[in-house]
C-alpha cells in the first residue's frame, strides 16, 4: 500500500488530498469535491495538465495570440506539446476556438486560440 | 584647419555648462561623450542641492564659483526653462555646547566671508517652527534663506540643448583613448576615429585625472571616486519638510541631508565611502541603513515604507580638495576635481572656462546667439483649458503612458525627438521623468521600449536602459535555438 | 456639464462585472471608462487557466474569462471610453477625464464605482543593493512583455517573491526555453496559491527557497548575476549564507498595492492594512455614492471573488442612483484579533444590509487547526473550524442580518482565530 500527499489542483481551492493506492484500489480523502477525489486518483496514475502559451500573429492588432490545449494532457507530453506550439503561427482575424494546431504532440488534443485578434 | 576650435570631454553638467557658455562666442564646438546621453555620470546621482555658499573654505575656487553659480542658476532656470526652487536650508547641531555654537558660527563666517546673504544662528525651537518635522533634538542651526533645489538632469539638458541650438554639436557612444599635441593644437583618438581641435576641455569627472595627466604627465592629478548612496521617497511622503536639512559635521561624520526634491519627493543621503573603482554605482545593504538611520536624527518621521528607489553617485574628489581649472597646458584646459558644490558652480566654471578660452583665441560673440530655450511640456501643469487646447492641437498629449507622475506619450516623443534627445529609457525618465514614479516603470516601460523603438527606427530588442548592453529584451530566435 | 448616473473607473474584470450588474438592477445610463486600449484588463495577460471555476462552471484562461464580461457588456450596449484615464474626482462625484481626442471632460456622476485595480512592488520599495542594470522586471511587466507583446525577457531568470504572477511566470518562461533556476521567498511560507507552487514550480523541478531574499543585484548594464541570502526570523539578511546565481533576469513578484491614488485625492478613508479605501457592506466608501470594489478594495487572490463584489457594488450603486437604498440607521464597526490581519467590509449597517454578508478576510501567518469565531459585542454569532488557514490564500465568513438583529450602536463585530 502506497499514500501520496498531494495538493489538488482542480481549482484554486488547493485542498490538500491524501490518496492510497492498494494494488488497484486507490481512494482519496481531504478533497471538498468530485473533481479533487478525481484529481487525486489521476494524478498517482497518469497525471494530465492544461499547457497555455501564445502563437505569433500575422496581420494582428497585438503580434501574439494566447493559446491552451482544448483538455488535459498527459503532463509528460507537456514538451510535445510545446514543440508544435512554438512551430505554429496564425493570421488574423483570429476567434475564440480557433483551432491553432491539430493534434498538439500527438496527444489527440488540439490546440485552441484563447483570444480574439482583429485584423490591423 | 582642425575640425573643431573647441572639443569638451565629457557631457555632465560641467561639460555642458562649459558648451553651453562656449556656444556663445563664434567656436565651433563639439562635446564627446562616452555614454548614450548627457548627465549620465556624478551629473545625475547627487543631491540636487544649490548651496548658497557657506560651506567651502573662503578663498578657494570652490567658494567664488559656488556662490557666482547658485546666482547664475537662479536666472538661468527662468531663461532656459528649467525647475529650480529657493527653498532654503538649515544646517542643524544636536547639542548646545561650545562645540556646536562654534561650528555653527564658523559656517557662518565662512558664507560672510563668500558672500552669502542673510545667514543667521537660529534656537532648536525657531528651526521647528520652521519645520515643524525636526527632531526635538535639535539644538542649534544655521538658518541658509538663500538654498535652492535644482533637477540636475533639466538643468543638464537645458545646458545641451541650448549649446545645440548655438551650434555646439554632440556626440555620444564615443570615448576618448588618447590626446596628442599637433601644431596647432590637439589629435583626440576616439573609439570611432580621430577629431582634430584647437582646445581641449577636459570635463571629464571621475576620469578627469586620467586626460589631464595624458596631457601633463609632469603635474599629475588624482582623483578618488568617493561613493554617496540615497533613498527617495514617494510624492505621497508629503512635505515632511520644505527646507534642505543638513547635520553639523561632528568628530563622528559628516552627517547626511534630508530635502525635498523639485518634483516634490522627499530624499535622504548621501554617506562617503572612497573607493577604487570609478564604476562602482552599487547601493549596499550597510550605506541604506547608516542613511536611514542618519537622517532619522533630523526628522524622525521620515517615512522609510514610501521608498521608490536608492542609488549611488560617485563623486570625483581630487587629492587637493579645491576644484582646478585652468589652462594646464597650452590649448588644454581642466575643469577637474569637480565634487560638491559642483553642481551649483557649473554655470560658474563653464562661464570661467568660456572666458579663457575666448580670450586666448580671440573668439568674437556669436551672431544670432540664442539665449533662451522653451523646456519639456508638461500638460498636468497648465491650466485645464491650455491643456485642453494642447491636446486639440496634438492628441498625444492626451494620451498618460506613464500613470505614476502623468507623463504622455507627447513628452515623451518630444524628449526623443529634441536636439541631443534621448536615445535610451534612462534618457526618457531623465527628461521627461517617465518610470520615475512609485511603480517604477512597471506599467509604463513596454509602452515607452516601443516609442522609443518607433522613433529611433531600431527594432525593441535593441532599445536599451542606458549604455548598449542593456537591452531590456533578448532575442527570441536565439533563445529557442538553444 | 455632462451627467450620468453611474461613472465606473476601470474596465478590467470588476468594472466590467460592476457595469453588467448596474445595468441587470435596472440602471441604463453607465459609463466605463478605461485607460488602456482594450477592456479586460489584466486579464488579456493571464494566459493560464483556472479562471471561472465559480462563476462560469468552467476552467477558463484570463482572456476566455475577460472575453465572457466583455461580451456581456458589449450585449447590453454599455458605453465604455478605451485610452481615456481619470485625472480626478471631486465632492460631489464630479470625475474629470482625458483622452486623445476629447481632451479634458469633467462629468457629474450619480454614482462613482472604483475599480481601479492594483500594480505590483517595485524593486526601489523592496530596496535591494546593488547595481540597477536592465533585466530587473516585476513579473507583470514581464508577463505583458511575453504574454501580449510576444517578446523575449530573459535566458536565465530568478525569481523574488512567490506571488502567483512569480509562480505563473516561472513556468511561462521555462516552456518558453528559459532557464528558471529558482524562486526566492522571505517570508517562511509562499504568497501564492499552493496550485501554482505544485504545477509552475515542482512540474519543473523549480527549487522555492523558503526565508531568502536577493541580497545583491550584479551588471551595470543588464544583470549578470545575483546573490540569495538566507533571512532570519525578523527578515533580516544572515551574514555568510549569499549564494551566487549566474543569471540576466530577476523577476519580482513582492507583492500588489492597490491602485488608490485617485482615491486618496478625492479625500476618502484609506485602510492601513488593506490599501483600498474603508467601505461599508454595501461597499460604499466613505464618500456617499463612491463604491469600490476588485483589486483596488483589497488585494484578490481569484478572479471569482472579484467579479462576485463587483456584481454587489454595480447593484449598490444603482440602487444607490435609484433611491431604493436606505441610508438610515447605525453602522457597526467590523474589528479583528487572533490572527486576523484585516477584514473587507470595515462597517455594516444592521439596518440596511442583506440578509447574509459576506466578510473576506486574509490572516498574518499560517494557522492549523483553529476555529473562526464572530462576536458581537461580546456574545459569540458564529463560530467555524478551521483545518489550515494561509496569509496566501483569502478567507471568508457570512455573518446573517439576523445574527445583528439585536446590535447596539456602540456594539464592534469582532472576527478572530481562537483554538
Amino acid at each position: 500500500m502506497e499514500e501520496y500527499n498531494l495538493t489538488c489542483i482542480r481549482c484554486p481551492m488547493g485542498c490538500s488530498l491524501k490518496v492510497t493506492v492498494d494494488g488497484s484500489e486507490v481512494t482519496v480523502t481531504g478533497n471538498t469535491c468530485p473533481r479533487g477525489a478525481d484529481y487525486g486518483k489521476q494524478e498517482v496514475t497518469a497525471p494530465v495538465r492544461t499547457v497555455t502559451s501564445t502563437v505569433p500573429v500575422a496581420g494582428g492588432e497585438i503580434p501574439v495570440v494566447s493559446v491552451k490545449t482544448a483538455g488535459d494532457i498527459p503532463k509528460d507530453k507537456i514538451a510535445d506539446v510545446m514543440k508544435d506550439i512554438k512551430k505554429a503561427s496564425v493570421t488574423a482575424p483570429v476567434k475564440i476556438g480557433d483551432v491553432i494546431a491539430g493534434n498538439a504532440g500527438g496527444t489527440g488534443t488540439d490546440v485552441i486560440a484563447t483570444k480574439d485578434i482583429k485584423a490591423r | 584647419m582642425p575640425d573643431y576650435d573647441v572639443v569638451i570631454i565629457g557631457a555632465g553638467v560641467t561639460g555642458c555648462a562649459a558648451a553651453m557658455q562656449l556656444a556663445r562666442y563664434d567656436l565651433k564646438i563639439c562635446v564627446i561623450e562616452k555614454t548614450e546621453d548627457v548627465c549620465s555620470g556624478t551629473s545625475k546621482a547627487n543631491s540636487g542641492i544649490v548651496h548658497a555658499g557657506h560651506d567651502a573654505l573662503p578663498g578657494t575656487l570652490k567658494a567664488k564659483l559656488n556662490v557666482r553659480g547658485s546666482a547664475m542658476i537662479r536666472e538661468l532656470s527662468a531663461a532656459l526653462d528649467f525647475p529650480f526652487k529657493e527653498n532654503g536650508s538649515m544646517v542643524v547641531a544636536f547639542d548646545d555646547d561650545k562645540v556646536s555654537q562654534e561650528g555653527l558660527e564658523e559656517l557662518l563666517d565662512r558664507g560672510i566671508s563668500n558672500g552669502v546673504q542673510d545667514l543667521r544662528i537660529i534656537t532648536g525651537e525657531e528651526a521647528r517652527t520652521i519645520e515643524p518635522n525636526l527632531s526635538d533634538e535639535v539644538k542649534l542651526a544655521l538658518l541658509v534663506p538663500h538654498g535652492g533645489i535644482v533637477c540636475p538632469f533639466l538643468m543638464t539638458v537645458a545646458f545641451a540643448e541650448n549649446a545645440a541650438s548655438n551650434g555646439a554639436e554632440f556626440r555620444f557612444l564615443t570615448e576618448v583613448t588618447g590626446i596628442d599635441k599637433t601644431p596647432d593644437g590637439y589629435l583626440l583618438c576616439t573609439d570611432t576615429g580621430t577629431i582634430s581641435t584647437r582646445a581641449v576641455v577636459n570635463c571629464a569627472g571621475l576620469y578627469a585625472d586620467v586626460f589631464h595627466n595624458m596631457v601633463c604627465p609632469d603635474k599629475p592629478i588624482h582623483i578618488t571616486p568617493r561613493r554617496g548612496e540615497y533613498v527617495l521617497m514617494d510624492h505621497d511622503a508629503g512635505n515632511l519638510v520644505t527646507h534642505t536639512i543638513f547635520q553639523l559635521p561632528t568628530a563622528q561624520g559628516k552627517g547626511v541631508l534630508v530635502t525635498p526634491t523639485v518634483h516634490g519627493n522627499i530624499m535622504a543621503g548621501p554617506n562617503a565611502e572612497d573607493l577604487a573603482d570609478r564604476d562602482d554605482t552599487s547601493t549596499t545593504y550597510e550605506g541604506m541603513e547608516y542613511i536611514k538611520a542618519k537622517a532619522k536624527d533630523s526628522v524622525p518621521a521620515i517615512p522609510y515604507g514610501k521608498t521608490i528607489t536608492s542609488f549611488a553617485g560617485l563623486r570625483a574628489t581630487e587629492d587637493g580638495k579645491d576644484f582646478i581649472i585652468g589652462e594646464s597646458a597650452d590649448g588644454f584646459f581642466d575643469a577637474a576635481g569637480i565634487d560638491s558644490p559642483g553642481l551649483s558652480a557649473a554655470p560658474a566654471i563653464g562661464e570661467m572656462l568660456a572666458g579663457l578660452i575666448a580670450g586666448k583665441y580671440g573668439a568674437a560673440i556669436r551672431k544670432n546667439y540664442i539665449s533662451t530655450r522653451k523646456g519639456f511640456i508638461k500638460p498636468f501643469d497648465l491650466s485645464p483649458e491650455e491643456r485642453a487646447k494642447l491636446i486639440e492641437e496634438n492628441p498625444e498629449y492626451g494620451r498618460i503612458v506613464c500613470r505614476c507622475e502623468n507623463v504622455t506619450e507627447g513628452e515623451i516623443r518630444d524628449a526623443i525627438r529634441r536636439p541631443v534627445g534621448a536615445r535610451s529609457l534612462d534618457g526618457i525618465k531623465r527628461r521627461v521623468r517617465q518610470g520615475m514614479g512609485r511603480c517604477q516603470a512597471g506599467f509604463c516601460s513596454p509602452r515607452a521600449i516601443s516609442i522609443l523603438a518607433e522613433e529611433l527606427g531600431i527594432p525593441e530588442e535593441k532599445v536599451c536602459k542606458n549604455l548598449p548592453g542593456s537591452e531590456m529584451l533578448c532575442n527570441k530566435e536565439r533563445l529557442s535555438d538553444e | 456639464m455632462n451627467k450620468r448616473s453611474i461613472v465606473i473607473i476601470g474596465g478590467g474584470p470588476a468594472g466590467l462585472a460592476a457595469a453588467v450588474s448596474a445595468y441587470d438592477s435596472g440602471e441604463r445610463d453607465i459609463l466605463i471608462i478605461e485607460r488602456d486600449d482594450h477592456l479586460g484588463g489584466i486579464l488579456n495577460q493571464c494566459i493560464h487557466n483556472g479562471f471561472g471555476l465559480h462563476t462560469f462552471k468552467e476552467e477558463l484562461t484570463g482572456p476566455e474569462y475577460a472575453a465572457r464580461f466583455i461580451s456581456q457588456a458589449e450585449e447590453r450596449g454599455i458605453e465604455c471610453k478605451l485610452d481615456t484615464i481619470v485625472t480626478d474626482i471631486s465632492a460631489g462625484r464630479y470625475v474629470t477625464y482625458m483622452n486623445g481626442e476629447e481632451g479634458i471632460v469633467t462629468i457629474e456622476a450619480g454614482a462613482v464605482v472604483l475599480a481601479m485595480g492594483c500594480r505590483e512592488r517595485p524593486r526601489g520599495a523592496l530596496g535591494i543593493p546593488g547595481f540597477r542594470p536592465a533585466g530587473v522586471y516585476t513579473a507583470g511587466t514581464a508577463q505583458r512583455l511575453v504574454n501580449i507583446e510576444g517578446k523575449c525577457v530573459g535566458k536565465r531568470c530568478v525569481i523574488l517573491g512567490s506571488g502567483d504572477i512569480g509562480l505563473i511566470m516561472a513556468r511561462r518562461l521555462t516552456l518558453e526555453g528559459a532557464k528558471v533556476l529558482c524562486v526566492a521567498e522571505l517570508m517562511p511560507y509562499s504568497g501564492g496559491l499552493q496550485r501554482n507552487i505544485t504545477q509552475c514550480l515542482d512540474d519543473f523541478d523549480i527549487p522555492l527557497l523558503l526565508s531568502h531574499t536577493v541580497s545583491r543585484i550584479y551588471g551595470k548594464e543588464r544583470v549578470t548575476g545575483v546573490d540569495i541570502s538566507e533571512v532570519a526570523e525578523d527578515r533580516s539578511i544572515i551574514p555568510d549564507t549569499a549564494v551566487h546565481y549566474d543569471c540576466d533576469t530577476l523577476l519580482l513578484s513582492c507583492g500588489l498595492l492597490p491602485e488608490n491614488e485617485l482615491t486618496r485625492q478625492a479625500g476618502i478613508d484609506i485602510n492601513r492594512v488593506t490599501g483600498g479605501p474603508d467601505v461599508r457592506d454595501d461597499l460604499e466608501t466613505s464618500e456617499e455614492g463612491v463604491f469600490a470594489c476588485g483589486n483596488v478594495l483589497h488585494v484578490h487572490d481569484l478572479v471569482d471573488y472579484v467579479s462576485q463584489e463587483a456584481m454587489r457594488a454595480g447593484k449598490m450603486a444603482a440602487e444607490y442612483v435609484s433611491g431604493r437604498r436606505k441610508t438610515d440607521g447605525f453602522e457597526l464597526k467590523l474589528v479583528t484579533d487572533g490572527g486576523v490581519r484585516y477584514t473587507v467590509p470595515q462597517y455594516v449597517s444592521p439596518a440596511q444590509m442583506e440578509d447574509s454578508l459576506t466578510v473576506r478576510f486574509r490572516v498574518d501567518k499560517e494557522y492549523r487547526n483553529k476555529k473562526l469565531c464572530v462576536y458581537l459585542g461580546g456574545r459569540q454569532i458564529r463560530q467555524q473550524p478551521k483545518n489550515i488557514v494561509k496569509p496566501g490564500e483569502m478567507e471568508q465568513v457570512i455573518i446573517l442580518k439576523k445574527d445583528l438583529e439585536t446590535a447596539k450602536p456602540e456594539d464592534t463585530v469582532k472576527i478572530c482565530l481562537e483554538d
